[in-house]
């Protein structure tokens, strides 16, 4: 087992417009890359149980191009609306470091 | 024409870049340099107020810089999203400092405004017709919402601005548009593929974030018929497969879908190749063209009026209590406010705690607090300036003096570290508008006006 947060180059987040939070996690080894993808930890699923909303308002992309997932999900409150804790959206990655994927890591 | 070069400056005009970098940019013969200069994302108050999130000293001096180096070199100089919003306000105040520098530095050039801001009349006929569509699931567009907007502003398509370039311009400030379309116009213009040329836009939109370390900063684009090269001036920088990956993502509710004006731009089989340890090649992108022409409107209106204060406890008693602690002062906030004629429906209050649940709130998986002081931002939106100080000015005291169970701290349970306490914040904007309008053109929204500086 390995956590998002040891086995990722990048993990992050960001708005996608004022409405939608999108929360990306990239691989610079495309075969770990592969690995993770073929565990199929990393779904609408998951994202939707961290962040508490509908699977179905889940936007779920891998981009093998890129060797990165996508998630793209409705933000609590619109950005800059009253309540909003996170204007530009770009916190709202840390739930998805603590992730588990079993894959077995090779030491490098 | 087989290859077309562009340069952009900055993530943000007025977010800084190198001059050693634009040195270099300019020594690699762009056809057209540029800087986009807004973003929705610091929120809807500065469409709302008309003011920029960037200031005036720092985007001077971006602009100066480069209006020198597009003048020297006879080539254009592009801005989009004039002023951080695009909006009228933001596109004048731009102009005048275009003006006030080439005043400055004698320097002459013919210059185009392109107008974004949105007049209601108009929006309400198109709502009549039938031609605008809600995103996000928001509610479809009404009169009622387009007479509330504060602002409104609709996002340009690269047309009118290659139309501007069409007519002579050399300077072009644009209102609101779409990021990459900036530099889609030139490059189309010039005879390039839409495909390669919108995904130069993409690349170029934020200056130097496909490249690492990340810092704003100049990068570099090369269009060629079938793909693109993307490489920083600046040699302390690097772009890097990881680092193009990384900023392909960026922003976009999809990594393989890029909805604009005309079209879509599919990435979803785009190959990135390293072709030296600094610069890469992008190659496989496609361009679709939409069965519709689209524009996105974006519009913000007036939610209330916003005071705050910031203050922190280092008091162990009151951490382990703090949800009882604040449930109790928000009652003693009510019962107050509504003694001095303020009922509940006139005001929203937020205490916002940090060391708590103060960055994702409801999301927020963690509910153990470990901190050994927690921060906390009382915030009051009020229907008016003087309800939101009002109710502001007894969530503070009650915040100070409230009493609760074990407490020893008997002078005063938070620390202020500033006097005054209370911020007053002005006007609170909500995005109302963020939906699309089909026009009759992709020019017919956005008025273009010439003049020679």
């Amino acid at each position: 087992m390995a956590r998002i947060r040891d086995i990722a180059q990048v993990c992050k987040s960001k708005n996608a417009g004022p409405f939608m939070v999108t929360i990306d996690v990239l691989f610079e080894d495309h075969d770990l890359y592969r690995q993770v993808k073929a565990t199929g930890v990393l779904n609408a699923g998951l994202f939707a149980r961290l962040y508490g909303v509908n699977e179905a308002d889940v936007l779920f992309t891998p981009y093998d191009t890129a060797a990165a997932f996508k998630a793209t999900l409705p933000r609590l409150v619109p950005a800059g609306d009253i309540g909003d804790t996170d204007v530009y959206g770009a916190q709202q990655h840390a739930p998805l470091l603590d992730v588990e994927v079993p894959v077995n890591l090779q030491p490098r | 024409m087989n290859e077309y070069r562009m340069l952009s400056t900055s993530g943000i005009l007025g977010y800084g870049y190198a001059e050693e970098s634009l040195r270099i940019g300019m020594s690699w013969n762009p056809h057209v340099i540029g800087c986009d200069g807004g973003s929705t994302d610091p929120g809807p108050y500065y469409l709302g107020s008309g003011k920029s999130f960037t200031s005036r000293l720092s985007v001077k001096r971006d602009l100066r810089l480069m209006l020198q180096a597009a003048v020297a070199a006879k080539i254009p100089c592009i801005i989009g999203t004039s002023g951080g919003s695009g909006g009228e306000p933001h596109l004048q105040d731009t102009a005048a400092l275009v003006r006030e520098i080439a005043r400055e530095d004698g320097l002459s050039f013919p210059m185009a405004l392109i107008h974004s801001e949105q007049d209601k009349a108009s929006l309400i006929a198109r709502v009549e017709r039938g031609a605008t569509r809600p995103l996000a699931k928001l509610p479809p567009l009404d009169r009622a919402t387009i007479e509330r907007a504060e602002r409104i502003v609709g996002m340009m398509g690269p047309e009118p601005i290659a139309r501007a370039l069409d007519q002579g311009a050399q300077v072009i400030l644009a209102g609101r548009s779409s990021d990459p379309a900036q530099w889609a116009a030139p490059a189309m213009r010039a005879g390039m593929p839409a495909a390669p040329s919108w995904y130069a836009g993409k690349m170029l939109e934020c200056g130097a974030e496909p490249s690492v370390p990340k810092e704003p900063d100049n990068i570099f684009v090369w269009v060629r018929d079938d793909h693109i090269v993307c490489e920083p001036p600046n040699p302390i920088r690097r772009s890097t497969p990881l680092a193009v990956a990384n900023f392909a993502l960026h922003e976009n509710s999809s990594p393989i879908h890029h909805t604009e004006p005309g079209g879509l731009l599919d990435t979803s089989e785009c190959r990135f190749e390293a072709i030296s340890d600094r610069s890469v090649k992008i190659s496989g992108m496609t361009w679709l063209d939409a069965a519709e022409y689209t524009i996105k409107l974006e519009g913000v209106e007036r939610a209330g009026y916003r005071t705050i204060t910031i203050c922190g406890t280092r008091d162990p008693v009151l951490i382990g209590q703090i949800d009882d602690y604040l449930s109790v002062h928000r009652e003693k906030v009510a019962a107050k406010a509504a003694s001095f004629g303020v009922p509940p429906s006139d005001y929203t209050m937020v205490v916002r705690t940090y060391g708590k649940d103060g960055v994702m709130a409801g999301w927020e998986p963690e509910r153990t607090i470990r901190a050994h002081e927690l921060g906390f931002i009382i915030e009051v939106v009020g229907k008016t300036q003087d309800i939101a100080n009002a109710v502001l000015a007894m969530a503070r005291t009650s915040m100070l003096h409230a009493d609760f169970p074990g407490r020893l701290c008997r002078e005063g349970n938070m620390a202020f570290p500033f006097s005054p306490s209370d911020i007053e914040m002005g006007p609170l904007f909500r995005f109302s508008i963020f939906h699309v309008v089909t026009p009759n053109d992709p020019f017919e929204m956005f008025p273009i006006e010439h003049e020679a500086v």
